[in-house]
């Protein structure tokens, strides 16, 4: 266990300073310190997405992510992707095919999606399918996150 | 976002909220009636206490008109509330944007049965279209008292009732109301859980007159998981609260020589928690929790290597002592049969254990300092797990109130009524609100499986092929060694862990009998468990309980039987299926998946892509499901692709179609992973899959691209559940296809890559 450092963190927009072991897991860090439940603990190994924020625009699963690798990087959660009254397409998306079941998962998807089309939206089926492999949901609603990432494809290349 | 919550907060809300509609009371009483004051002649201004005999407990019609339903069941996103709501609005005669459904809370809504056995719709819908009709009446009642007419020459519409042909003589329910209580009696059936029934006189409306139900209402729970503006079970924070995690033995049934506290003497604040078997660590943080959690020193007794080893699982099976045996079916001279039989056909299907792998590992918070004791659960059975959180901590029957939040994924018993235990003991160990959570090797290794089985397969036939009887025996595991319902301590690791005595169940199940040939016996016997207590391969229900294992071996053995017969798959169903709502689905899902008929695989299949389509059918407690796979095998890798599925569905009347397709999407996904991917491995000490690598499902790229729903609506006929109905008939389905495809029969699941390929190669060489 490091020793407890003060930090300042980056986060949707605002910043927040925090006093933690620099070794912790940014997902607890965002969840307990700064209270913004959005990533959620899936694995902790990386092997699932629930936890998934952007780091500097980048897809980062936070549960393998030290807080104290991430100390001047901007850090964007689901909330701060967009909200209702100005959704990224992927959220909208994700609600106009009414998406997720359990929905714990769908932080995830709707992070790594929408870095993926942030890149480059013109993906076709096969580009799209293949992009989201390694995250999981349990309750099987692949088909509707396909459903929902064409339309988000389609509506951001336009 | 953190919303920081606490009884207080509740009951304050609460009592906030009551307090609004007393307020508005005074603002309705003033409002005039057709010219006149109204009178509050109905009903009392205090709340009856909760019980299935109060309307109240029930539904309520606030000042505003705003109607709230208390269902005693919870949703895991298929929209439950949502379909609740619109058969509360249908028979109140009131828009369905009135109604709003609040799930299992043992504060607001009496024991229903929290979600089990796809019983929302069937048993709980039943019981509130009652109760709604009822409540109805009794509006309907007074509005003709203050109107000075008989019911009958009433209408409703959206909440006013009215004088027929004289819409401006009129009262509003609200009107009626003003915002008291009901105070009325149903006539309750003295059952509590699924099978709790109230009503009144009234008689629901006939189907004729839906307007709200079968019509595709939008979830409401969909945008705060979007947008991440809604809680889970995980999100729940009280003040004061410290973070908990359970300390499980290394090895199956190992126990505690030794603990080293001073191993996490660097965490400050960390303690350990250990009241016989139960071993846990409690901290100011979760991060610390975590830490102490894997840096405390355990010394464990040796492994009684309680597991055979899993190579030998299916053999250890066959040969295991029969503990309870039933024949659900037995008709006609089965023996006689098989004695005079042309031919006899047999084969012998094995299925896994399986994990529920929820989405993330259970967790709850249960704090024990509070008045009542409050328990957050992700357990679909809220107000059984509060009564589990009242026995391990020998409190009196009422005082923990469990609310149901939002969890990470659950379908059956997974570990989120162990994790409320868990937390129940630790709070008060502690004396503080404690919140419990554990890893994904927890989450995976830990917690409740379906139980692995062989089903034996027997079939007499005539020179023709005709079959003159039929055998379905599957010997397997109980299906509960703990059950569903979370409500007594020894059906939780934490009650296990303190010694209480156990009581395991044994029951299996047979497919139901639904196919006609002359003589037909369906049975199981269970054989005991591995390790008694305290067993990461004990047994409970995961969605549509060992619905995938027998039809997995019926679907397939009943091809093997057409093929015998020169009959293509859909001609032998149809052959042997004689209900109508059976040969419709059949008929329904062939004509819309463009079924191709043929005898015996698909011969004309060259090159390294094998296509090949396959069926499955099944009857589940009412809920029809006939389902087509097609299938690609990459014979080089041994991969499948399950692209496409064609369901047809039959459960009765509909409530919600969006709802209910969307519902099969997920049964159909979830099921072909479970087909295809998992397999829980252990050794002879220990379960040996322990997250998402070592124990795979299925990912983006492998999903099906398309699925493709029929659904047969039949209004007349009472609605069935359909939360598991469709995950039954695609394990048998999707090995048909592979058959299909590859002339070689799976008598094992899952049809995983490594299984694949050492079949397609025997069958090569
Ligand atoms: S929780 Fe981070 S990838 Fe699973
Ligand atoms: S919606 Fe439940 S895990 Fe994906």
């Amino acid at each position: 266990m490091a020793k407890p450092q003060r930090m300042r963190l980056n986060v949707n927009g605002g910043h927040h300073i925090i006093t933690v072991d620099p070794d912790m897991p940014l997902l607890y860090a965002l969840r307990n310190d700064i209270g913004l439940n959005n990533p959620h603990f899936g694995c902790g190994l990386a092997q699932c997405g629930a936890c998934t924020v952007h780091v500097n625009g980048k897809a980062t699963r936070s549960c393998v992510t030290p807080v104290g690798s991430v100390k001047g990087k901007k850090i964007v959660t689901l909330t701060g992707l967009g909200t209702p009254e100005k959704p990224h397409p992927v959220q909208k998306a994700f609600l106009d095919e009414q998406v997720p079941q359990c929905g714990y998962c769908v932080n995830g998807w709707i992070m790594t999606a929408a870095e993926m089309l942030n890149k480059n939206p013109k993906l076709n089926d096969r580009q799209i399918r293949e992009g989201l492999s390694g995250l999981k949901c349990r309750c099987g609603t692949h088909l509707a996150i396909h459903r929902a990432v064409k339309r988000a494809a389609k509506a951001m290349a336009s | 976002m953190t919303k920081m919550k606490s009884p207080q907060d509740f009951a304050f809300s609460r009592r906030d909220l009551m307090r609004g509609a007393g307020a508005l009371v005074v603002t309705a009483a003033g409002t005039s009636v057709g010219g006149r004051k109204a009178r509050a002649a109905l009903g009392s201004k205090v709340k009856p206490a909760l019980h299935p005999a109060e309307l109240d407990s029930f539904i309520h019609i606030g000042a505003d008109g705003k109607v709230t339903a208390f269902f005693g069941k919870m949703d895991m996103g298929q929209g439950v509330d949502v379909a609740i709501s619109q058969i509360v609005a249908e028979e109140l005669d009131v828009t369905y944007a009135k109604v709003t459904t609040l799930l299992s809370d043992t504060g607001t809504s009496v024991n229903q049965g929290g979600a089990s056995g796809s019983f929302a719709i069937k048993r709980g819908g039943h019981a509130m279209r009652h109760i709604a009709a009822e409540a109805r009446r009794v509006l309907v009642e007074e509005a003709a008292k203050q109107l000075g007419v008989k019911p009958m020459a009433l209408r409703v519409d959206d909440g006013v009732v009215s004088v027929k042909g004289n819409p401006r003589k009129k009262i509003s329910y609200a009107e009626i109301l003003q915002g008291r209580y009901f105070n009325h009696k149903l006539k309750w059936n003295k059952k509590y859980g699924n099978r709790l029934f109230s009503r009144g006189p009234a008689k629901p409306k006939s189907y004729k007159e839906y307007k709200v139900v079968g019509k595709p209402y939008p979830r409401i729970d969909v945008a705060g998981k979007v947008y991440g503006t809604s809680d889970f079970v995980t999100d729940i924070k009280v003040p004061g609260m410290v973070h908990g995690r359970v300390i499980h033995p290394e090895k199956a049934g190992t126990k505690i020589k030794s603990v080293d506290a001073s191993s996490i003497k660097h965490i400050k604040g960390a303690q350990v928690v250990r009241q016989k078997d139960f071993l846990a660590v409690v901290a100011d943080t979760e991060w610390d929790a975590v830490q102490a959690a894997r840096d405390l020193k355990v010394t464990w007794t040796p492994s009684p290597k309680p597991f055979t080893k899993q190579k030998d699982l299916y053999n250890h099976i066959r040969k295991a002592r029969v503990i309870k045996k039933k024949l659900d079916t037995n008709k006609g001279d089965v023996d006689g049969a098989f004695k005079s039989a042309a031919k006899v056909i047999e084969a012998e299907f094995e299925f896994p254990f399986q994990s529920h792998a929820s989405m993330g590992p259970a967790c709850a918070v249960v704090d024990t300092t509070s008045n009542p004791v409050m328990l957050w659960t992700g357990s679909q059975k809220a107000h059984y797990t509060a009564e589990g959180v009242e026995r391990i901590l020998k409190l009196k029957p009422g005082s923990v109130r469990g609310i149901w939040v939002p969890g990470p994924g659950s379908y059956g018993r997974n570990d989120a009524g162990d994790a409320a235990m868990q937390a129940a003991v630790l709070s008060k160990a502690v004396g503080k609100p404690v919140r419990v959570q554990g890893m994904r090797h927890e989450g995976t290794a830990w917690d409740p499986k379906n139980p692995a089985s062989v089903h034996r397969c027997r079939a007499a036939l005539d020179a023709k092929g005709n079959v003159l009887a039929y055998e379905f025996m599957s010997k397997a595991f109980d299906r509960q060694n703990v059950r569903s319902n979370e409500s007594k301590p020894r059906d939780n690791l934490a009650g296990q862990a303190l010694g209480v005595k156990l009581k395991p169940r044994t029951f299996f199940r047979s497919p139901e009998d639904i196919y006609t040939m002359p003589a037909r016996r369906l049975g199981w016997e269970v054989i005991p468990p591995f390790l008694d207590r305290y067993s990461p391969l004990r047994t409970s229900h995961l969605r549509d309980p060992i619905g995938p294992q027998i039809h997995f071996a019926s679907d397939q053995f009943h091809d093997m039987l057409a093929e015998e017969a020169g009959l293509d798959p859909v001609e032998y169903r149809l052959k042997y299926l004689v209900s109508k709502r059976d040969r419709d689905l059949i008929e329904a899902v062939a004509k819309k998946s463009g079924w191709q008929k043929r005898v015996g695989p698909n011969k004309g299949e060259r090159g390294n892509i094998l296509r090949g389509r396959g069926i499955g059918y099944a009857l589940r407690s009412g809920c029809r499901v006939a389902i087509v796979s097609e299938v690609e095998v990459n014979k080089k890798t041994g991969k499948i692709w399950a692209r496409k599925f064609t369901v047809s569905h039959d459960c009765g009347l509909i409530i919600n179609p969006d709802g209910l397709t969307r519902t099969i999407h997920g049964n159909v996904g979830m099921a072909v992973s479970r087909i295809l991917h998992e397999e829980v491995n252990f050794d002879e000490e220990m379960v040996t899959s322990v997250d998402w690598v070592s124990y795979p499902i299925v990912e983006s790229p492998d999903a099906p691209e398309d699925i493709d729903v029929v659904l047969i609506n039949r209004p007349d006929k009472p609605a069935q559940g359909a939360g598991e109905g469709s995950t039954r008939p695609v394990s048998g389905a999707v090995a048909n296809a592979f058959y299909d495809a590859t002339g070689v029969r799976m008598m094992r699941a899952p049809l995983s890559v490594e299984r694949v390929k050492a079949a397609l190669a025997k069958a090569k060489a």
